[in-house]
């Protein structure tokens, strides 16, 4: 029988499959901190059998919002995001990468109308590709390959 | 083809045919902009330009334009003298020239302003530049420039020369040229070479361009030299500007080893990356081209505003 690490959660969001050592970081973009009140589960290096080692967030009491399974998708674009209720599995689906990207991510052209404090713009991206993950400023078509640290928190 | 009430934002948002439209469009203003003939063709029509950079071709050329078509101008030169200086942000002002006018040009520092601008006015709005974004028009009368004195753009081999990182001409000039099949050579000092996001934004058009920083190497057998200056207002360090200003200086010399039918072409301002000796030269192509700026806007402004039609 296995061992279990960590208790199952009645009611909340278990995000699976994160890149190993990402895990922190989806914590501060769902910003789970100290204040949280409810139980918060990290397992990180985790061993999988599709993707060699993962990292695992187990969130009680909480459903993701769609703008901030958006953002996880942007860092684990393979991570599952299961819905407990119950103890039960009510939804599981894997994140999808949108093809547009609004509000979540900032552009990393400083000189960029989108970066305007005085202008309130809120940055959109096109996806140009998914694997890896680039995204193209809609407004001064600044590609960003490294998404992770340009998104908004 | 659909020109009426159109923004024109980059020179990628249009194809090729679209591109020789405007280049038609443009030959046949020639006379009125040499002053031969008058025309009423945007009478009782106002162009907002609104120029919150330093800018004398574009603003003059765009008002001249105007003008020779019948129409009027407004807008202001300079922000500071405008109710931007009390803060007003970009999205209000374009609001505020939506309703006054019918057309706007817009000039601005920050990169991607003239789209931002366009979400914000029912009206055209033309890119003016927009820092070291886009600046389509002037990839336009380069274009028509080129095609002036070649008779034809496609096959052409096209030197781009200078700052390809910050100059904005260039980025829109290389990506119309991949549409009509030229070949490319990039000639940059090392630091400011071309984006790399240009570069595979071309490659994705199965376009390769040669890059080095030997101009000596490039020049014989090239058809049209395209030179930027080096832009010190872009440095935000004026010791990696004196590292590569003077890098490159087309005169007599050079011009010995290309081909007799070369042609030299600038955007300007120049400062000194032609020598003046060259000016004199059947190469010196710079000034003809700035005066292009008038036809080439005339294009633009009528097709946007009254659309195809005669």
């Amino acid at each position: 029988m296995k061992e279990m690490k960590v208790q199952p959660i009645k009611n909340g969001t278990v995000i699976d499959h994160i890149p190993q050592g990402m895990a922190l970081r989806v914590l501060r973009i769902l910003n789970v901190d100290e204040r949280i009140g409810s139980t918060v589960s990290v397992l990180m290096h985790v061993h999988s059998q599709k993707h060699g080692l993962k990292d695992v967030v187990k969130i009680e009491d909480r459903e993701l919002k769609p703008k901030e399974v958006d953002k996880i998708s942007l860092i684990a674009p393979n991570a599952t995001i299961n819905i407990i209720r119950n103890y039960i599995v009510a939804e599981k689906y894997v994140v999808k990468v949108p093809d547009e990207v609004h509000g979540i991510v900032r552009c990393t052209n400083l000189s960029c109308i989108s970066n305007d404090p005085k202008e309130c713009v809120e940055p959109r991206f096109i996806t140009i590709s998914k694997k890896p993950i680039i995204l193209k400023c809609k407004y001064c078509e600044r590609e960003i390959e490294d998404v992770a640290s340009q998104i908004i928190i | 083809m659909q020109f009426k009430g159109r923004d024109v934002i980059a020179v990628k948002d249009f194809s090729k045919e679209e591109i020789i439209h405007i280049l038609d469009e443009a030959e046949k203003m020639i006379p009125a902009a040499k002053g031969l003939t008058r025309l009423k063709t945007l009478e009782g029509r106002i162009l907002c330009t609104l120029f919150f950079e330093p800018s004398t071709r574009t603003r003059l050329s765009f008002e001249s334009a105007m003008q020779i078509l019948g129409g009027g101008v407004i807008g202001f030169a300079d922000p500071s003298g405008a109710s931007v200086a009390k803060g007003e942000t970009l999205a209000d002002t374009i609001r505020m020239a939506d309703a006054f006018g019918d057309v706007i040009v817009l000039r601005h520092p920050l990169e991607g302003a003239a789209r931002f601008a366009s979400e914000y006015a029912s009206i055209p709005v033309i890119n003016g530049g927009d820092g070291a974004g886009q600046h389509p028009t002037q990839t336009l009368l380069d274009l028509f420039t080129i095609r002036q004195a070649k008779g034809k753009i496609e096959g052409k081999k096209v030197i781009l020369l200078g700052d390809l990182k910050y100059g904005r001409t260039v980025h829109s000039m290389a990506y119309a040229l991949a549409m009509f099949d030229v070949e490319m050579i990039f000639v940059s000092p090392r630091g400011l070479e071309m984006p790399r996001e240009v570069i595979r934004g071309l490659s994705s058009i199965g376009v390769t361009p040669l890059e080095t920083n030997n101009l000596q190497d490039v020049i014989q057998d090239a058809d049209v030299l395209y030179v930027t200056r080096i832009q010190k207002e872009r440095f935000a360090d004026i010791e990696d500007y004196l590292k590569v200003a003077g890098t490159y200086r087309v005169d007599l010399e050079l011009l010995k080893n290309a081909k007799k039918d070369l042609i030299v072409m600038h955007p300007l301002p120049r400062v000194d990356e032609i020598s003046r000796e060259v000016d004199a030269t059947p190469h010196a192509w710079y000034f003809k081209q700035a005066f292009n700026a008038i036809p080439v806007r005339m294009a633009i402004l009528k097709l946007v505003l009254e659309g195809e039609g005669p």
